[in-house]
């Protein structure tokens, strides 16, 4: 009962840090797909020139 | 290298503006939780992504049986890319559940049955990333992560129901019936909203994590053709 009568508890930093990792998370996820794909179309291209080249 | 395809290019733009949307209910919204204030706002995407979790690892589990069925490589590549997205919002779900444990419960951590499952189910898929990087046969690679990916999905259930076999502190939020986690209309809006805003940024991932896959795929080919 008392706890109603006070109202909420103050826990904003805690809703912040929460969504920091979230969103954090999930960015830092996407940025790796993206390096990981620019690598791979790098290294495609260089390959298929040394195949180009042995043939 | 083949071009985005077109309904890839519509999945984003539907997903980015749901996520959006998602993200404008749970500030503005979902109501303030009248005994935990602020924090409560993380339940939404803290269960949306512990169910991507799940569903991805699922989702490799099916994968798997369909690589050993079919022996396509197609579905090895499935699989990873599953539970490496899966791997990752689990995460999340398991770090968003710790923030919001210190305030409700007054500790980061407690080895209780859901948080300790979790804790279990995220190093048995570390372990499938980390041993697969160890066999270079793509072939051999495959079989055992298919065979991993179905044993693995033991650890999912497990974590989904510790909460109803054993007593914990752990809130049940799914067919709690009497122990129902209270929420107003618009908190249940959110949080079914959220569930299905994340099922899409699986959906969308999961295909872009296909397409670098195949790319990869391609690369270690031809990587193998020049060293012959």
């Amino acid at each position: 009962m008392l706890l109603f009568d006070q109202g909420p508890i103050e826990t904003t930093n805690y809703m912040i840090l929460g969504y920091a990792v979230i969103f954090g998370v999930m960015l830092i996820y996407l940025v790796s797909l993206y390096l990981r794909r620019r690598r791979l179309k790098q290294d495609l291209q260089v390959f298929e020139e040394i195949d180009k080249k042995g043939q | 290298m083949q071009p985005k395809p077109r309904t890839l290019q519509i999945l984003d733009l539907v997903t980015v503006l749901f996520f959006l949307a998602a993200v404008g209910m749970v500030f503005f919204y979902a109501p303030l939780e009248a005994v935990m204030g602020q924090v409560q706002r993380v339940f939404y995407f803290h269960v949306a992504t512990a169910w991507v979790g799940m569903l991805g690892f699922l989702v490799a589990a099916i994968a798997g049986v369909a690589y050993l069925v079919k022996q396509d490589r197609k579905w090895d590549i499935v699989g990873l890319s599953a539970v490496e997205i899966s791997l990752v919002f689990f995460f999340i779900a398991i770090v968003s559940g710790s923030i919001w444990a210190k305030p409700s419960w007054g500790t980061w951590w407690t080895w209780e049955p859901r948080l300790t499952t979790a804790a279990i189910v995220e190093l048995v898929y570390a372990a499938y990333l980390l041993l697969r990087q160890g066999l270079e046969d793509p072939e051999r690679r495959a079989r055992f992560g298919a065979v991993y990916a179905i044993l693995g999905f033991i650890s999912v259930p497990l974590t989904f129901i510790s909460i109803r076999l054993f007593r914990t502190i752990h809130p049940v939020v799914v067919g709690s019936g009497a122990a129902a986690f209270d929420m107003s209309p618009a908190m249940l809006q959110t949080f079914l909203f959220s569930l299905w805003t994340f099922s899409l940024v699986f959906a969308d991932l999961l295909w872009h994590r296909i397409r670098l896959g195949r790319l990869a795929e391609r690369v270690e080919a031809l990587k193998l053709k020049i060293n012959d």
